[in-house]
């Protein structure tokens, strides 16, 4: 199969299985079998039966009415995440990469201090201070997703803003912000939609992370990290309680991989530094 | 560095509320309050702050931790060589699994090796640390014995751990090995040697593996940093006493000046490895050692 088909296969089968995941999220209130937040202690760590399709977890909550409903919180962070991050990554990098000069000289900077954490260093660091929430949640992985996006728009916006195209534009009276919109940025849109498609599932497992870490989504709401820890503890009598969480996580991961992967070969953005060949 | 430091002094005092409040409560004496607030350098204006605390990390003085009551930096080096051994062995493993498997996916595309070298970076990719660890600990601890469930007691222990952190370090390195690999045998002096009649080990050892290796360096050396992050998570699964444990403890315990001071610690860490990833990167392309 040649690289663009097999890449138009596997975005195909990724936005497949990310649109229904993401559907599940949106109807769990229709069709969750259980409420994700009603205990019943005589029931807990009882294994999958036909009434409860995927057990009980220590509380006696319904595993799979909280896995439902965890996908909620999957993709509320993920997508506000990837939005925030790529808005202000976008702004700032565009705007240093046309501006040049010590704007740019100082965005470079900035980027580089963020860069200088390790991955959820920065994130597990802030939802310390701040707190578990959902909206903290948000804030710290946003701050470590916008460096990404604002290196790629500044290198894009840099290199095309000497091409022919532009200076046309711009004699013909375009303003920047008009030329830098209309004429760049789509130029540089599959490359950034490919680093958007990772940065969701970086998203999504940074979320679960910091939720296993008890940094991230406050309980008693279900997050598939939170659920992940809470089972740790019961592994041995009752794996179920782990083992779905996790399942869902590596789904949706896994799809988002699929969808990343597809789009960068249909669209044929080059691994690696992100430019287009 | 400076800026590393910069971020995490603000990170500390740009949160809402106030942090020696919530350490000692609300029914704190003034003095109390005034007295602690003096140890962890959160009196005077900000700029004074700042540089007094600039001065102090460059002293090595990273204040007194609250919960164990003895100076953050000698706490945090009794945990260090825990989260640096955890660390190694899980580079090993990746490097260690993922280079072969790479080179031998390279050499044989669509064959049964590839097919694996693209399971393992799909695996690494979406397998999540703490999940595929308990998953381990099933397995290999309780179901079949093999190897301890947690903490540090000889060479076994370390087996899952490094196994936790390290697959999701050698997805990344067996997909950019192919790559590269690949890339490299496709240039025109592959095609050369060839025609010359090189053999064909020669032309894959020597004039493909040569020009492949490098960016895997770097890019081995910048994940290796990385794994201190992704340590935080292992060692809270398998409770290794390292540096990861300990900032969850001490977030746990809102024992800031120990987070502070471990946080700037695996930041440190990560920037030197970089910087040596890079230096090798520089050895290994003499492209770079002469532009330099």
């Amino acid at each position: 199969m040649p690289r663009s088909a097999r890449g138009r296969l596997s975005a195909r089968t990724g936005a497949l299985v990310l649109l229904a995941l993401c559907l599940v999220g949106f109807v769990a209130p229709l069709v969750a079998p259980a409420d994700p937040l009603t205990t019943a202690l005589h029931d807990r760590l009882r294994p999958p039966d036909a009434s409860h399709l995927l057990g009980h977890d220590a509380l006696g909550r319904d595993v799979l009415s909280r896995l439902l409903y965890g996908a909620r919180v999957s993709f509320i962070v993920g997508v506000a995440t990837l939005a925030i991050s790529l808005v202000v990554g976008v702004t700032l990098g565009a705007a240093a990469g046309w501006a040049g000069g010590w704007l740019d000289e100082a965005l470079v900077r900035l980027i580089d201090v963020f860069l200088a954490f390790p991955g959820l260093l920065l994130a597990i660091a802030l939802a310390a201070v701040l707190g578990p929430s959902l909206a903290n949640v948000v804030l710290a992985l946003s701050l470590l997703g916008w460096p990404g996006y604002a290196r790629l728009a500044r290198a894009e916006v840099a290199s095309l803003r000497r091409q022919e195209f532009v200076h046309a534009a711009s004699a013909l009276g375009a303003r920047p912000l008009r030329i830098v919109v209309t004429h760049i940025l789509p130029l540089a849109l599959p490359t950034l939609l490919v680093q958007a498609t990772f940065g969701m599932a970086g998203a999504i497992v940074a979320e679960a992370s910091l939720s296993f870490l008890g940094l991230g989504v406050a309980p008693p709401t279900p997050s598939w990290g939170s659920m992940i820890a809470e089972g740790r503890t019961f592994l041995l009598v009752a794996p179920h309680v782990t083992l779905f969480p996790g399942l869902a996580l590596a789904a949706t991961v896994l799809a988002l991989q699929l969808l990343g992967d597809g789009l960068r070969d249909a669209l044929d953005v080059r691994e690696g530094d992100g430019q287009r060949r | 560095m400076l800026g590393a430091a910069t971020i995490v002094f603000a990170l500390l005092r740009a949160v809402p509320g106030d942090p020696v409040e919530i350490m000692l409560g609300e029914s704190a004496s003034p003095a109390d309050v005034a007295a602690l607030r003096r140890d962890l350098g959160l009196d005077g204006p900000p700029a004074a702050q700042y540089l007094a605390f600039l001065t102090r990390v460059a002293r090595g003085d990273l204040g007194v931790s609250i919960t164990y009551r003895a100076p953050v930096a000698t706490v945090i080096a009794s945990r260090y060589g825990a989260t640096l051994e955890l660390a190694g062995a899980a580079a090993l493993v990746a490097v260690g699994f993922a280079l072969p498997l790479g080179l031998l996916a390279a050499s044989r595309p669509r064959s049964l090796a590839d097919r694996l070298a693209r399971l393992v970076s799909l695996l690494g990719a979406c397998l999540p640390s703490f999940w595929l660890g308990p998953l381990l600990i099933l397995v290999f601890s309780i179901e079949l014995g093999w190897l301890p469930v947690s903490g540090r007691a000889g060479l076994d222990s370390v087996v899952l751990p490094a196994l936790t952190l390290g697959l999701g370090m050698a997805g990344i390195l067996v997909r950019l090995t192919r790559t590269t690999m690949l890339a490299a045998l496709r240039e025109d002096w592959i095609r050369t040697a060839r025609a010359k009649g090189t053999p064909e080990w020669r032309v894959f050892a020597l004039h493909a593996l040569r020009n492949a290796l490098p960016p895997v360096v770097t890019v081995a050396g910048l994940q290796a940093g990385g794994l201190l992050a992704g340590a935080i998570i292992t060692e809270t699964i398998f409770a290794w006493p390292g540096l990861g444990r300990l900032v969850v403890q001490a977030i746990d315990a809102r024992d800031y000046p120990l987070v502070q001071g471990c946080v700037l610690a695996i930041a440190f860490t990560y920037l030197l490895m970089n910087t040596a990833a890079d230096l090798l990167h520089r050895v290994l392309d003499p492209r770079l050692r002469d532009a330099s």
